[in-house]
């Protein structure tokens, strides 16, 4: 057990192209830290540079009070899950599990208990004299873990280890990770690109973008509080709506129509001109649902609804609306750094399962104005971010700690 | 559909039928000579089987201490060879294949290189230096120029083998916490053993038939090997040669070809790597 202290971390390529730049993430011992973010941001590169695989250019990474920049792998006892397991197909399960233990010089009668353990806590007794060839996804992807904690290992380093599984196969393995590393109580780093998995399996998220650390927080912290444009779209399915929005005293005006917004929020954007109003899509309503709340016509607008996705539990509600250039640009920025792409500026409404609503229907909408997150088109930062409750956000510290910086 | 189906299945065992009489009817051939006495493979009009069988060209052959002689340093030769051929052609092509270095194209465009020379154009300058450097009729003599034109094919065969083997295998050795010579002897090696295998044989094979340097490099039964003692299997008469006993060493030296060819079959196994990553 150790904590991992990652002290302005930078991995700069041959090209001189910084894959990971000044990246600052203390990992406390017991926590299970996730790195996300869209294929290129460098958390896979950041994972291996904790556990040796990649060379760090500058910074310093601690595990416990012990600097390992220049210790090899083997001698930072990590314990490592593999994207494509990297299962030795060779050797049976057995030994494949035992395979670290047997590096160490361990006892046969130690090995064999151990190994039997471990086995019992993945479900794998059954299947010890079998070679990997012989199994199936998850059953590898058992035995990838299972040949992580047959040591004691200081730390637990998962490399997207749900990537090659299927939906439903996904979803069980996340809750056994998440049963086990609770049980365990080790100190654990994920690297995922899915915001499900970071929502879900994650202490604390680390959200990364083109090898720069964007924010570090909860996963509450990181939905309610935002730090920038990315995070906010990046984390939630169905994404945050975000549409162009000027803002005159409380007054919000948005393409649909004007809402009251709190004066609070209001004060922070004063005068900062055209904005981009973030808001997700469950903080939308039927004026008529009945949990509505503080239904009134300061926040209510009425739209036509251009495509129902009915799900059961809940109803999908699109509605197009027209962006101004200068917002658009932006929005096609956001969404080519999620790996999408911008087929129309519209919004995405959560409406109750029970919803009547059907295509071409002119409803009222009601949003929860205090949600409304306000963006700078420009730096794409939130305005109305709530430092308190937004954990770690290092591009606005940064500003603080050196004001004269341009 | 039937019809062609019967026909292209027809079509197949015709061809498959003459490939095999093609290649195995010179075996067959030298099997039944080696069964013939000398008077037999003397008169003229020959036979296919023999009119008397009789095993008196392998009990001469056996008591013919030149031709054991050849034959045990036909065996030493070969698998020398072979063993450090395997080894060195081993460490190299991993190196090839995993690490980034400067001149690795013209390493292995020179080792291409190499194998494309001719043996022939080396013997005479390789004659006056193996009696400078005392290596003329001796083991090393020949075994070093038997490594040299049968590592760049080795090199090739494993590099490609180890290129194969995704590099993950390695990096999850060494954070189970092995050193790099753990990681590439339990796991790499025992991977790459489908090719270090092809390369044994094909080094073997080429050690094992090898004649122009064994005739050029060697003076005595000391260091001369098989199929260079065959050439001096003359008898008394030229204008007939023994063909019998011929025939009976080529018999001897093939059985261990086709043992080892049987024996190492099973080892090269496909699709050992299947299972290593996701399926």
């Amino acid at each position: 057990m150790a904590s991992i202290t990652m002290n302005h971390i930078v991995k700069q390529y041959g090209d001189g192209f910084p894959a990971v730049n000044d990246v600052t993430i203390d990992v406390a011992d017991g926590e299970f830290m996730i790195l996300v973010g869209p294929s290129g941001c460098g958390k896979s590169t950041l994972l291996r540079m904790i556990v040796g695989l990649e060379d760090i250019t500058s910074g310093d990474m601690l595990i416990g009070d012990r600097r390992v920049n220049d210790l090899a792998p083997r001698d930072r006892n990590l314990a490592m899950v593999f994207q494509n397991y990297a299962l030795y197909p060779h050797l049976t399960v057995f030994e494949n599990i035992a395979f670290p233990l047997r590096l160490a010089g361990v006892e046969d009668k130690v090995v064999r208990a151990q190994v039997e353990e471990a086995a019992a806590t993945l479900e794998l007794t059954e299947h010890l004299d079998r070679k990997p060839a012989n199994l199936s996804g998850g059953q590898r992807q058992r035995v990838a873990m299972g040949r992580a904690i047959v040591r004691n290992a200081d730390a637990f380093l998962f490399d997207e280890p749900l990537s090659n599984l299927d939906a439903k196969l996904r979803g069980q393995m996340r809750t056994e990770i998440s049963r086990l590393q609770k049980r365990l109580g080790i100190t654990t780093v994920y690297v995922t690109h899915d915001q499900i998995e970071a929502m879900t399996l994650g202490d604390r998220v680390a959200v990364l973008k083109r090898g720069l650390l964007q924010q570090l927080a909860t996963p509450r912290e990181l939905y309610d509080n935002p730090a920038n444009l990315f995070v906010a779209g990046f984390i939630g399915s169905p994404p945050m709506n975000f549409m162009p929005a000027t803002v005159e005293g409380t007054t919000l005006k948005l393409p649909f129509g004007d809402i009251e917004i709190p004066a609070e929020k209001a004060q922070r954007v004063a005068g900062k001109g055209l904005l981009i109003a973030g808001i997700r899509p469950e903080n939308f309503a039927e004026s008529s649902a009945p949990h509505a709340r503080d239904v009134s016509a300061a926040n209510t607008f009425s739209a036509t609804v251009d495509v129902v996705e009915w799900l059961g539990n809940e109803t999908y509600a699109y509605l197009p609306f027209d962006a101004p250039a200068e917002v658009q640009s932006q929005l096609e920025d956001l969404e080519k750094e999620l790996d999408g792409e911008v087929v129309r500026t519209q919004l995405v409404i959560t409406l109750d399962g029970s919803s009547r609503v059907r295509e071409g229907d002119t409803v009222e909408i009601w949003i929860d104005a205090t949600k409304v997150h306000l963006f700078d088109p420009a730096t794409t930062e939130n305005l109305t971010v709530d430092l308190e409750h937004a954990g770690k956000i290092p591009a606005l510290q940064d500003a603080q700690e050196s004001p004269a910086a341009p | 559909m039937a019809r062609t189906t019967r026909k292209s299945v027809f079509g197949t065992w015709v061809g498959f039928v003459i490939i095999l009489v093609w290649c195995l009817l010179p075996v067959a051939w030298i099997l039944s000579l080696s069964f013939k006495s000398q008077a037999e493979t003397n008169s003229g009009s020959p036979r296919f089987l023999p009119k008397t069988w009789t095993v008196q060209n392998y009990r001469d052959i056996l008591s013919n201490h030149d031709f054991l002689y050849a034959l045990r340093n036909s065996f030493a030769i070969a698998i020398i060879a072979t063993v450090l051929s395997v080894i060195f052609a081993t460490l190299a092509a991993y190196a090839i294949a995993r690490l980034e270095f400067r001149g690795k194209r013209l390493v292995l465009s020179l080792a291409l290189a190499i194998a494309m020379f001719p043996v022939v154009s080396l013997i005479s300058p390789l004659f006056d230096m193996w009696r400078a450097f005392h290596l003329f009729n001796t083991w090393p003599g020949l075994i070093i120029p038997y490594m040299t034109f049968t590592l760049p094919l080795a090199i090739w065969t494993l590099s490609a083998f180890f290129r194969e083997i995704p590099w993950e295998m390695e990096q999850a050795a060494q954070v189970d916490g092995a050193t790099p010579w753990q990681a590439f002897r339990k796991v790499i090696v025992p991977l790459a053993a489908p090719g270090v295998f092809t390369a044994a044989i094909l080094t073997f094979f080429f050690a094992w038939n090898e004649f122009a340097l064994a005739i050029s490099l060697t003076s005595t039964t000391a260091a001369r090997t098989v199929p260079a003692q065959m050439s001096f299997f003359v008898g008394s008469d030229p204008f007939n040669p023994p063909y019998g006993q011929l025939a009976t060493a080529s018999v001897i030296v093939t059985i261990p070809i086709v043992i080892l060819v049987l024996l190492f079959q099973r080892k090269i196994v496909a699709g050992l790597t299947s299972g290593a990553v996701k399926g």
